[in-house]
């Protein structure tokens, strides 16, 4: 197992290789540049600052070498510094913002897992009913849902029409230090309350779906029949014998689903002015902050491939019939 | 025994299933209403009218105006023409570029396949929608970037479908028959085994048309898409959410029209994925 893991995660260096290089090279060919949004409305500037600028970013020397200086930063887990006039460290810029957008996207999991398992295995067990075709019909149109649009509509619903929710930001603006820890959390919790629900209602769709699949698949096995013939009780059939094996593949969906998790905050984040990474994300692309923009990129495609990673370890924890092999 | 000729067992099971004629049904709709969105259309989209400002939804403005009096009805028929055609151009790149990727690593397999293949997976670890959103605000939004962008960014699937495809065919009879009389192996790919392998990826493109409008939309919204004043279900959607406490018919219908067309896209490829499938009986 530890070799395994050691084997993939070096393997994790040539495909990070392969996208850091693309993805630098498509950034910094597109036209315009940072320098002349900056110094574009500024007089002051000459032709000559502008040059030094140029040099001081590197941006003069050619492609290939600003690519190679990047990636000896990078070798020494230096992501270089902002081009936004605070010039602060990239990779503070970043980390101070992922816990936010972590916590988000790990209730908005929590919410999905405990939501998807029961709708999947009741459409799965219950083929033809009612409440199958609900929820059928609930799958294609979550498909269909665009999560800004939902995100639009709950915020007219419980923050203009019923004004029980905050509609932005993370904590009250006014008055939120003077309240107790508890009435913190509070607080906390009403601001994310919608944010949550909607990056949760995304992923809702299709992993019930796989779910219900999944459970399709393992309900028609001989050793469910087998159970059956011996007399368990339905409900011990389907959650203790079938589930546990439709969970199977359904945990590496899970690890798959983190770059769509990751994509979602950008939407969300920005519609709810939460500061986490997506918003930074946003603000880093729309000021051509090449540093900021390929650092997050960098830590997503990591999260990505971890993501991966663990979906296929958790994989060969869970069943006995997949080892890897040496 | 009845015996079927292609055609009509695909429409026979296709015909029984009411949820993809649903979807099929929107989507002719909606591609009729994109196509004569001048005639249909109640005013001209753009027509700006001063005393009708964020009117809510009445007789003359069925979905009511947005912030510059426009009439959203208007706007959101025009609308569907930009997504149609982001749908379509985007869905036609992808098909493109997925269809001879996929090809050539089915065929040629060995070094050709290794390398597309890690290509793909480099392809897969994108953060798409990130990168889909640095290249469109580093580029000039418009409604060409947004296409090019979307459909080069969306064609490992097709191209995964493809070769998978290849790998089975190209062991078949016909083609070493094909071989023997001396085809050439352009021949082979484009004449011979490609229109075999077309029923799969015409499934992935009508869902890939859904998908490739959702992304337009959410990118529209951002306000790096179709820029205004063109009228686009996301940008519509802008105004939406600047005048969320006054005006919810310019938050609610377009949406609407988005989630009804990505609906009517997924329900009709679905419907053909299981005509089109074999395995499932009539």
């Amino acid at each position: 197992m530890v070799r395994y893991l050691i084997k993939r995660l070096l393997m994790m260096i040539p495909l990070l290789w392969g996208i850091t290089m693309i993805a630098f090279a498509v950034i910094h060919l597109t036209p315009g540049e940072p320098i002349g949004m900056q110094a574009e409305f500024n007089p002051k500037v000459t032709k000559e600052v502008r040059e030094r600028l140029r040099a001081y970013y590197n941006l003069d020397k050619p492609l290939y070498i600003q690519y190679v200086l990047w990636l000896q930063k990078v070798a020494r887990l230096d992501l270089g510094t902002s081009f936004s006039p605070d010039g602060r460290p990239v990779a503070a810029k970043i980390f101070e913002r992922i816990p936010i957008t972590l916590l988000i996207n790990v209730l908005s999991l929590l919410l999905i897992v405990a939501a998807a398992i029961p709708l999947g295995v009741h459409a799965a067990t219950r083929q033809g009913s009612w409440g199958e075709q609900v929820s059928t019909v609930f799958v294609f149109i979550g498909y269909a849902t665009p999560t800004f649009w939902l995100a639009l509509l709950l915020m007219i619903l419980f923050g203009v029409q019923l004004s029980i929710l905050p509609i932005s930001g993370m904590r009250s603006l006014v008055g939120y230090e003077a309240l107790s820890p508890a009435g913190k959390v509070f607080d906390i919790g009403r601001h994310l309350f919608l944010p949550v629900l909607v990056s949760a209602f995304g992923g809702l769709a299709g992993l019930s779906r796989y779910m219900r699949s999944s459970m399709l698949e393992v309900i028609r096995q001989d050793y469910i029949t087998t159970a059956r013939a011996k007399g368990l009780s339905e409900r011990a059939v389907i959650y203790r014998h079938a589930l546990r094996n439709a969970l199977l593949p359904f945990i590496t969906l899970m690890g798959l689903s983190v770059p769509s998790l990751i994509g979602g905050s950008v939407i969300f984040e920005t519609i709810f002015s939460i500061p986490g990474v997506g918003q930074l994300f946003f603000y880093s692309v729309m000021a051509r902050d090449y540093p900021l923009i390929m650092g997050m990129l960098l830590i997503v495609a990591v999260l990505t491939l971890l993501g991966n990673l663990a979906a296929d370890v958790a994989y060969a924890l869970a069943d006995p019939r997949i080892r890897v092999e040496r | 025994m009845k015996t079927w000729s292609l055609g009509a067992l695909f429409w026979y099971k296709f015909k029984r299933n009411h949820l993809a004629m649903g979807g099929g049904i929107v989507v002719c709709t909606l591609c009729i209403s994109a196509l004569f969105a001048p005639i249909i259309a109640p005013y001209d989209p753009g027509f700006i009218n001063v005393d009708a400002v964020l009117s809510p939804p009445s007789w003359a403005h069925p979905l009511g105006t947005d912030q510059l009096g426009r009439d959203v009805l208007s706007r959101v028929i025009w609308g569907g023409r930009i997504s149609l055609l982001v749908g379509f151009v985007a869905v036609g790149i992808t098909i493109c570029i997925g269809m001879t990727l996929g090809a050539l690593a089915g065929y040629y397999g060995r070094a050709v396949d290794s390398v597309l293949m890690r290509f793909v997976d480099i392809m897969l670890c994108f953060p798409t929608f990130f990168l889909i959103l640095a290249v469109i605000a580093l580029l000039e939004p418009s409604i060409w970037n947004i296409m090019i962008v979307i459909g080069l960014t969306s064609w490992m699937g097709v191209a995964r479908l493809v070769r998978a495809e290849f790998l089975s065919l190209k062991q078949r009879e016909f083609v070493v028959a094909a071989r023997a009389a001396g085809a050439r192996d352009l021949r082979i790919i484009f004449r011979h085994i490609l229109p075999n392998a077309l029923a799969p990826v015409f499934v992935s493109a009508i869902l890939g048309i859904g998908a490739a409008i959702l992304t337009e939309s959410a990118l529209s919204f951002l306000g790096i898409g179709v820029q205004p004043p063109t009228p686009s279900w996301g940008n519509i959607l802008t105004a939406g959410k600047d005048n969320i406490e006054i005006a919810y018919w310019l938050s609610l219908y377009p949406g609407l029209a988005i989630l009804l067309t990505v609906l009517g896209y997924n329900l009709l490829g679905e419907g053909l994925r299981d005509a089109l499938d074999p395995r499932i009986e009539p």
